[in-house]
């Protein structure tokens, strides 16, 4: 059963003082888990606190109340069994593509040779596709290639977990498009645990296997943890014509458009903190309204 | 192609106005002629400034034949009024070069310290922001009082003048390294050292070297000032006794020389300033 709870966070809660004193809750008593090689996003609209559920996860920020346990030990800092993958890439522009990822892995492997070390980061800069620009320094880099650098610091170092923070938000569609295929593949190859946070509707369903949904800031809770119901094998240029599709996709849209707003007024009678309704939105085929498919909500 | 161009005819203009400027100073000092009806004795008393109608002040000829004798010989040493200009550019830029390099010592571990802790920056502002204005000639007595040797008080000066802009700069630098830099380095795990001069050294170089570019414009200012004031030895103290030698042609001399020295010194750290900068 360890490994249906591999993370759990357990009653979390964040305040920050606010601008005229006092305080202000972002999120109150959350509580999910995540299982060992599950890939899951949070959806929700900004000031909902996802990107401090984030960093509580990656040990940068540690919450008023409640735990964080990752394989049955608190959170109490950074680690580098979880890695994370910044929206704003976060390189060292004083260092070249292997100078950055080198980093990563000679912070992990302190003990290795620095031969090691380079081939090591070698290996993941081909990984994500980059072989031939190790040379060069992030300023050289596009957008793309430098988000996709920040992916192979954070698989270098072989983390346990990949937190990722809206890391394809900064893109242009294609670009997007083309490192959600290429994070997606490897991270069902290695069976890498994922938690991701991201605004566009899409790239959850086609990236995640579970996705939980936040009402809006501040004292922000979990609405619902939604289970994709298509299958793992998934291709993008395919899934619109899976019969749940839109199910899933109209449920979603749902949520951020009015059910993030007015969940908390209307919270189900037996809505429990500890366990958040789950549900699959199952669906028949409906008719594709046209000019739909693809569109992002923000 | 265009840019080459440019330099080409901002040379050309260089050199005229130097032309031009040159042309002008013989012109202002050079005599009217000859004085009619002098008895020869009284000329022979008035000497050339008089008969000849000559200035005083000496032309670009003079000061170029002094340089030239600098240049022939520039470390002689014929006792301690008469030494080579080389001799006093040595004990001035290796004044500098100790007391400045006493301030990088005492700066930068203390700027970071600084930066670093929000604590330590409140509580040291007060100081810092009194110590700052001082000129550092007001330190000159202090300092001869409780070192008794004039040559490591013009050394103290010139360390409590270098320290200031650097000591700001690094704090600054330091305190501004942007925060995702930083959790990049903490969700590695790397410890406070490491991360100190992996990632806080790199990202805030940049200031701290435009700190000690300041710096050492400064130390260059103040330490002819301040061997004027102690004398014995450098180049301020060479102008200062060719004043009182009324020897105008030196003094000149000394003004270029100096000129070319903190020219060179601002160069150097400007080559380090690019060496250690990164593009975003």
């Amino acid at each position: 059963m360890s490994d249906e709870k591999f993370i759990s966070i357990e009653g979390i809660s964040r305040h920050f003082d606010a601008p005229g004193g006092g305080k202000t809750t972002v999120f109150e008593d959350v509580w999910f888990r995540i299982a060992k090689g599950e890939f899951v996003c949070m959806i929700g609209h900004s000031g909902c606190g996802k990107t401090t559920v984030l960093n509580i996860l990656s040990g940068l920020d540690l919450p008023d109340e409640g735990a964080a346990i990752v394989d049955n030990k608190a959170i109490e800092g950074p680690s580098l069994d979880r890695a994370v993958i910044f929206q704003s890439h976060a390189l060292l522009p004083w260092r070249t593509v292997l100078g950055n990822v080198a980093y990563a892995v000679s912070s992990k492997w302190r003990d290795w040779t620095k031969a090691r070390i380079e081939e090591h980061a070698k290996g993941f800069i081909e990984k994500v596709g980059l072989k031939g620009s190790e040379g060069k320094r992030p300023a050289q880099l596009s957008g793309g290639m430098k988000q996709r650098v920040g992916i192979a610091r954070a698989l270098s170092i072989e983390p346990k977990i990949l937190l990722m923070d809206e890391p394809f938000s900064a893109l242009d569609a294609l670009t997007r498009g083309t490192l959600q295929d290429e994070v997606r593949r490897i991270c069902l190859d290695t069976g890498q645990t994922v938690f991701m946070i991201t605004h566009d509707v899409d790239e959850a369903i086609y990236l995640a296997d579970k996705i939980i949904l936040m009402t809006n800031g501040p004292e922000a809770m979990v609405a619902e943890i939604v289970e994709n119901p298509l299958p793992k094998e998934r291709d993008r240029n395919q899934i619109h014509k899976h019969p749940s599709y839109y199910a899933i996709r109209n449920h979603l849209i749902d949520f951020l458009v009015t059910r993030s707003k007015t969940f908390k007024s209307e919270v189900p009678n037996d809505y429990d903190r500890r366990r958040p309704p789950v549900v699959r939105p199952q669906g028949q085929p409906q008719p594709v309204p046209p000019g739909e498919a693809g569109r992002k909500v923000a | 192609m265009r840019e080459s161009n440019l330099g080409f005819r901002a040379g050309i203009v260089s050199i005229a106005i130097l032309v031009i400027f040159g042309l002008a100073w013989h012109l202002a000092v050079s005599g009217t002629g000859p004085a009619q009806n002098i008895d020869p004795e009284y000329a022979k008393l008035l000497g050339q400034t008089a008969v000849q109608g000559k200035s005083a002040m000496p032309g670009p000829i003079d000061v170029l034949k002094t340089i030239w004798g600098h240049l022939k010989e520039p470390f002689y040493d014929r006792g301690p009024n008469d030494k080579g200009i080389g001799i006093q550019l040595a004990y001035s830029i290796g004044r500098v070069l100790i007391g400045y390099a006493l301030a990088i010592v005492v700066a930068l571990p203390l700027g970071f310290v600084i930066g670093m802790s929000p604590l330590m920056s409140r509580a040291l502002d007060p100081f810092i922001q009194i110590m700052k204005p001082v000129s550092p000639l007001a330190w000159m007595p202090l300092a001869l009082y409780t070192i008794k040797d004039s040559s490591i008080s013009s050394i103290f000066v010139i360390f409590i003048c270098s320290l200031w802009p650097m000591l700001i700069n690094t704090a600054f630098g330091v305190a501004s390294v942007r925060k995702e830099w930083i959790n990049v380095a903490r969700t590695l795990e790397v410890g406070n050292l490491r991360r100190a001069f992996t990632v806080i050294l790199p990202a805030a170089a940049p200031t701290i070297v435009t700190g000690m570019r300041i710096s050492i414009g400064i130390a260059w200012l103040v330490i002819v000032a301040a061997e004027m004031l102690v004398g014995g030895t450098g180049i301020g103290y060479f102008v200062w006794n060719e004043w009182n030698n009324l020897s105008i042609t030196n003094v000149i001399t000394s003004i270029l020389v100096i000129g070319l020295v903190g020219m060179l010194l601002d160069q150097a750290l400007a080559r380090v300033g690019r060496a250690v900068s990164f593009p975003e």
